[in-house]
């Protein structure tokens, strides 16, 4: 089989068709997934092939949709349901919150909850407001779910149907201006790793930086620019947000005794934060610098055409990394 | 001044007048007073020995709130959702199901869990803090108790969904043809996921009965607080059809829940059975009514007591003699004891309980936090 050049978009596409073709009970369920393709196309031609049964449009109401998916995991499906923007998931905070996180832990373990929660996050699209938000600090705090952000094609593929194979509730997160942006080859015989786990994406020596999802990009670009200065800068991808994976990172830091964390959202109290403490716990004798954090500033997201100017780019990630050198 | 706009059909004509005591659509089988009447279309010709079944779900199921209430006022329990004067709403609702049917409930249908076989001594867990519930859904098809109201009226909806997937819906196999129940409370009915429930439902034709006790009580919110309409008359806008059924009357609940599961069985889709009944006791344990509504009240609903008027009917038809009633007062007084002395008997859990189930398998991340807490709790031994 020759390898091809996929997008995020055709990756998770591919993902899904497998995760289908490998269990009959695998269904997906939301807004516009079926003739449409939903509204990214990641869920294109899959309700032909599979039905209506398998590929179910939804009416438009959010907790209704996670609500039926507790149940029909309950029945023993492993429902794989669309969340068609970040914004539009506080309707069903409740339902992942108290239902889908708790089912499991409240029934002792004799029930699992393999349902899987994909939604579109971030920002960078120039979309109206809730269509730009990174609400996953809120489901990382949330013991019961597992949080994963994926951040490549390559990975889209992979992760998705790790997570549908997966017995544990997943919010899958996936970084939507990617959707259609870059391509990487696909092997499809290869191994992939194992879904919770964190991976340097770039090695280097001088300062660690830390990201995942939409953020992973611009870490890497930074690097590239550091690199033009001198500076080596080893990228985390952190791919999995709750659990955290953190031996890589505290291995890094170890390392290069400086680390900076970015991602779209807000830095009071994100993963930034979480990250930053445990960094702190564990590498506090390797530190040259306290960890510092590259995110959204806490502030409702803005208007579209200054959106750049609120999101973390590749100059404010190696400014936060210049200040790293200054302690 | 000009007269006021009009605006659509008048709502008094549409859904008729005030409709206290549970309005003309009412459907009746054995009135307050104990007197059998027939109803057009939902009736059921019942052996004197389904009666007596019936009667003796009410009075143990009631036994089984009697004693929960008593272990809450000795600090057994830290609290109970009391179902007094419920009774034939959830036995006639229960003993409708077949063994495939599954329930979702509230956190206070105890009385349906004993029709699905659960033990009552179960439902104490999640009331004393030895658990969250904890029996297996799937072994007596009946759900963990939910306390977000009308959470579990989605759970059903997308359970019945599955079924429908499993080939379980309209085979005309009376033996695989399955259906599912969600429970609700008159006060859930303004929550959106009941309403979102109706519409997958209604939208996917999804073997569901929506099941409502309206016991006319939301803690201290009367009814009105919840609607401006009969609540079963809702159901049409959703695109299903409601029936009001006097939920003191264990004998038109059956009959009806039994019409509106085997509709769903057949693949005819869902409905909505109000049970029309009233919360003699208080919401919990830890309520009280007498600061929102009136003795009169009450005192007005125990003479629609639904034990009392299928025991008027029993005696008065010489279905049962006084053998029946010593039998079930051991009986009774047997479950009581079970209760008292199981629930004292309910391991309180570990400390290091804690850190169990919350996923298929432990995180490294908990077991850090479990090994260290274990730890922190082992620097404490044998100090004072």
């Amino acid at each position: 089989m020759t390898n091809q050049k996929i997008t995020l978009a055709k990756g998770l596409n591919m993902g899904l068709r497998k995760a289908m073709e490998a269990d009959d009970k695998v269904l997906l369920m939301g807004e516009d997934v079926g003739k449409l393709g939903g509204v990214f196309r990641i869920t294109d031609g899959l309700q032909k092939d599979f039905g209506e049964d398998r590929v179910i449009d939804s009416p438009l109401a959010e907790s209704g949709i996670v609500g039926t998916a507790v149940g029909m995991a309950l029945r023993g499906y492993r429902p794989v349901i669309e969340i068609q923007f970040d914004g539009f998931v506080y309707p069903a905070y409740d339902q992942i919150v108290c239902q889908v996180a708790k089912y499991t832990y409240r029934s002792q373990g004799k029930v699992k909850m393999p349902i899987v929660i994909r939604i579109p996050f971030g920002g960078g699209i120039g979309a109206v407001e809730h269509h730009s938000e990174s609400p996953e600090a809120q489901f990382a705090h949330t013991p019961g779910l597992k949080v994963v952000a994926c951040s490549n094609p390559v990975d889209g593929y992979w992760m998705i149907q790790q997570a549908i194979a997966h017995d544990d509730p997943v919010v899958f997160l996936e970084p939507k201006r990617q959707y259609h942006a870059d391509k990487a080859e696909l092997d499809e015989s290869a191994t992939p790793e194992p879904l919770f786990t964190s991976r340097v994406v770039r090695p280097g020596s001088d300062a660690t930086v830390l990201a995942y999802g939409p953020t992973v990009k611009t870490a890497l670009k930074a690097a590239e620019a550091a690199e033009s200065e001198g500076r080596n800068l080893e990228v985390i991808d952190l791919r999995t947000l709750s659990p955290l994976d953190m031996k890589p990172v505290y291995d890094s830091v170890r390392r290069t005794g400086r680390c900076v964390v970015t991602h779209e959202a807000h830095v009071n109290l994100g993963m930034g934060a979480e990250v930053a403490a445990r960094v702190t716990e564990e590498c506090f004798y390797s530190l040259e610098a306290p960890v510092l954090r590259v995110g959204a500033f806490d502030m409702p997201y803005p208007p579209s055409r200054i959106e750049e100017e609120y999101l973390p780019d590749l100059d404010r990630v190696l400014d936060a990394v210049d200040r790293t050198f200054g302690y | 001044m000009s007269d006021p706009v009009s605006f659509g059909p008048d709502l008094a004509e549409v859904f008729g007048p005030s409709q206290s005591d549970g309005g003309p659509d009412l459907v009746q089988l054995l009135t307050p007073e104990g007197e059998r009447v027939h109803h057009p279309e939902f009736d059921h010709d019942f052996s004197a020995e389904e009666l007596r079944g019936l009667y003796r779900d009410m009075v143990l199921t009631r036994r089984i709130d009697v004693e929960a209430t008593a272990l809450q006022r000795h600090g057994e329990l830290g609290i109970w959702a009391q179902l007094l004067g419920q009774e034939a709403a959830q036995i006639g609702a229960g003993r409708a199901l077949r063994p495939q049917d599954y329930v979702f409930p509230t956190y206070r249908e105890h009385g349906v869990a004993y029709c699905k076989g659960v033990d009552p001594l179960r439902l104490l867990g999640l009331f004393r803090g030895v658990d969250q519930g904890g029996w297996d859904p799937n072994e007596n098809n009946f759900g963990l108790y939910t306390i977000v109201i009308g959470a579990q009226t989605l759970h059903a909806t997308g359970y019945a969904m599955g079924m429908q997937r499993d080939g379980v819906v309209g085979t005309g196999d009376p033996d695989r043809d399955s259906a599912v129940i969600a429970h609700f409370g008159d006060g859930a009915s303004s929550q959106g996921d009941v309403n979102e429930a109706f519409i997958f439902a209604a939208s996917y034709n999804a073997p569901v009965v929506f099941f409502c006790q309206n016991n006319q009580w939301a803690i201290s919110e009367p009814i009105e607080r919840q609607t401006r309409i009969p609540l079963y008359q809702r159901a049409l806008g959703f695109g299903f059809p409601g029936i009001r059924v006097d939920g003191n009357d264990v004998l038109a609940t059956y009959a009806v829940t039994k019409a509106a599961l085997q509709r769903a069985r057949e693949g005819n889709g869902p409905s909505f059975v109000e049970a029309y009944t009233y919360r003699m006791g208080a919401h919990t344990t830890t309520d009280d009514p007498t600061r929102y509504r009136l003795n009169d009240e009450l005192e007005h609903w125990k003479l629609k007591d639904p034990i009392e008027r299928l025991k008027v009917y029993l005696r008065r038809n010489g279905l049962v003699d006084q053998q029946f009633f010593d039998d079930l007062d051991a009986e009774a007084k047997e479950l009581g004891h079970h209760l008292r002395e199981g629930c004292k008997a309910l391991p309180d859990p570990k400390p290091m309980d804690q850190f169990g189930y919350v996923f298929s398998e432990m995180t490294e991340e908990i077991a850090a936090q479990r090994d260290e807490f274990a730890a922190y709790l082992a620097s404490f031994e044998g100090s004072h």
